[in-house]
């Protein structure tokens, strides 16, 4: 059923009971064209673009858990595209680009919301970086520009700027395209639009094994559901990738963090952009509900727990508080882990593997949200055609190898 | 927050005295004989456990000193600490 104002004035004529299911929940079937492991936003999307753009239909999509249950729902859902380098501009920004149309395309309110993202500068040494990202922004197209604190607090009303703080605020780099959306939305929606292009969404689904045939190449996955049949399997499975990948013996370059976010009570509408620090380890928005949205950063040690420590938290709180007064005696209500698998660039890793049929979408790292779209519809060229698509092609696995490293430690804005 | 016993104070303190050090016996190939692969897994490839899992810690703010640990990285449990060239013990 096609969402419009027609459909909304029927559904509310008849008290909102005949709304239909928004995707199929069918069993597997014994064998698909292509298998992704992993029902979050980034596999959904892969799926979604191999039906609409490439005609791949017989598409599985398995889900171990629920779908966009994983780091999908745990986010902090904030958009912006002002990375470093060249090769990161081209994928974040054709990520960025596609969120401006996406509720259109999918059908489904994604609730994108350019608000306006601005990193927090606290030392002479953040400014300097900040402002070669900047200009090497601009060079690039990207919008991106230097605030004064007084500035910086003009946008941001709340913002102490006062220069006696612990970490003052020198200046902000602000990308006023960059902004927020609706996480589960996102799944909710790239499901509903795969799903009616036939697309296959099979939740608790777990993938025991990965089947090789006798040239090497993969031939299926055996799941807790039964055996299916691939020729392509593409795994999206963020913290659990290296998981995954060791069923096929491909090791990656990967190491999985808890990564922490919170949400306090509802408030009246405060907070009117988003704001990032990465000196501190802390970043902030308001949610359309009206809760503050914080995020921390990671723990130190590899961990698949889904929860981290109370020190990384209280840290953050800490500084949320000197850069937000306000803030000081707002309770928090949710407190919860994702998994991250960060590479040693902290760019993606979107590519072939060493194994015949068996694609790998990884490595977003804290970061993977705002990819969504751009990494969906990037996967899913990699995944019809054998070949990369030109934007995603410097994210091979192979530039571990060669070096051709896309060195993003400072622009993921947040301390690892 | 672990709680990890640090096996040259012989004591139990709180994570924050520790700083992690990734991931535990790993050898360094010589750099003059090692293939591209060789360099590359040394350099970049790591364990990433999902189960027992052997790392490094230091004690930055007691001893000083690094020492190994095996955790579970599901519960995060700590099943064992041991020094600096003591072998890998069973897990358990």
């Amino acid at each position: 059923m096609k969402f419009s104002f027609a459909s909304l004035a029927r559904q509310a004529l008849s008290g909102h009971q005949g709304w239909p299911e928004q995707w199929r929940s069918p069993d597997p079937k014994p064998a698909y064209d292509v298998v992704i492991v992993g029902a979050g936003g980034h596999g959904l999307a892969t799926a979604y673009y191999l039906a609409k753009e490439h005609g791949v239909k017989n598409v599985a999509v398995v889900e171990k858990g629920w779908l966009g249950g994983g780091n999908t729902g745990r986010n902090t859902t904030v958009i912006r595209s002002n990375y470093l380098w060249e090769a990161s501009e081209a994928i974040y920004g054709h990520a960025h680009k596609m969120w401006a149309t996406l509720s259109q395309e999918l059908n489904y309110n994604v609730m994108f919301s350019p608000r306006g993202v601005m990193l927090l500068a606290h030392s002479h040494h953040d400014e300097v970086a900040f402002k070669r990202h900047i200009h090497a922004n601009r060079l690039a197209g990207t919008a991106n520009e230097w605030l004064s604190p007084a500035q910086a607090k003009e946008f941001c009303p709340i913002l102490n700027i006062d220069p006696g703080i612990r970490y003052p605020i020198v200046g902000a780099a602000l990308q006023r395209t960059g902004g927020t959306a609706r996480h589960d939305a996102v799944a909710w929606g790239y499901a509903r639009a795969a799903s009616a292009l036939g697309v296959d969404i099979i939740e608790n689904c777990e993938v025991k094994a990965i089947r090789r045939d006798v040239n090497g190449a993969v031939s299926g996955v055996e799941t807790t559901r039964g055996a299916i049949a691939a020729k392509r399997i593409g795994v999206v499975a963020a913290g659990s990738t290296s998981v995954v990948m060791a069923m096929a013996g491909v090791r990656l370059p990967l190491e999985s963090f808890p990564r922490q976010a919170l949400v306090s009570e509802p408030l009246k509408p405060v907070m009117p952009c988003v704001a990032m620090s990465n000196t501190i380890h802390a970043y902030m928005s308001q949610s359309d509900k009206g809760e503050l949205v914080i995020g921390a950063g990671t723990d130190a040690y590899v961990s698949y727990s889904q929860r981290g420590a109370l020190h990384i938290v209280s840290a953050t709180l800490e500084a949320i508080c000197e850069m937000f007064p306000i803030a000081s005696r707002v309770r928090m209500m949710r407190n919860w882990g994702g998994i991250v698998d960060t590479t040693p660039d902290r760019s993606p890793i979107i590519g072939k593997t060493p194994v015949p049929g068996l694609f790998v979408n990884c490595g977003w790292g804290t970061g993977g949200f705002k990819a969504t779209p751009g990494s969906g519809h990037l996967f899913a060229h990699q995944m019809a055609k054998g070949e990369p698509h030109p934007i995603a092609a410097p994210f091979s696995l192979d530039r571990f190898r060669t070096g051709a490293l896309i060195n993003e430690a400072t622009a993921a804005a947040v301390a690892h | 927050m672990l709680l990890i016993r640090c096996p040259y104070c012989e004591m139990e303190r709180p994570e924050v005295e520790f700083r992690y050090g990734g991931e535990a016996h790993r050898i360094r190939p010589d750099p003059n004989q090692a293939s591209d692969e060789e360099w590359t897994e040394f350099l970049y490839f790591r364990a990433n456990d999902r189960g027992t899992h052997a790392e490094r810690w230091r004690h930055a703010v007691g001893c000083g000193r690094f020492f190994n640990c095996l955790r579970d990285t599901v519960s995060d449990r700590i099943l064992a600490t041991y020094k600096f060239g003591e072998k890998r013990p069973e897990a358990g």
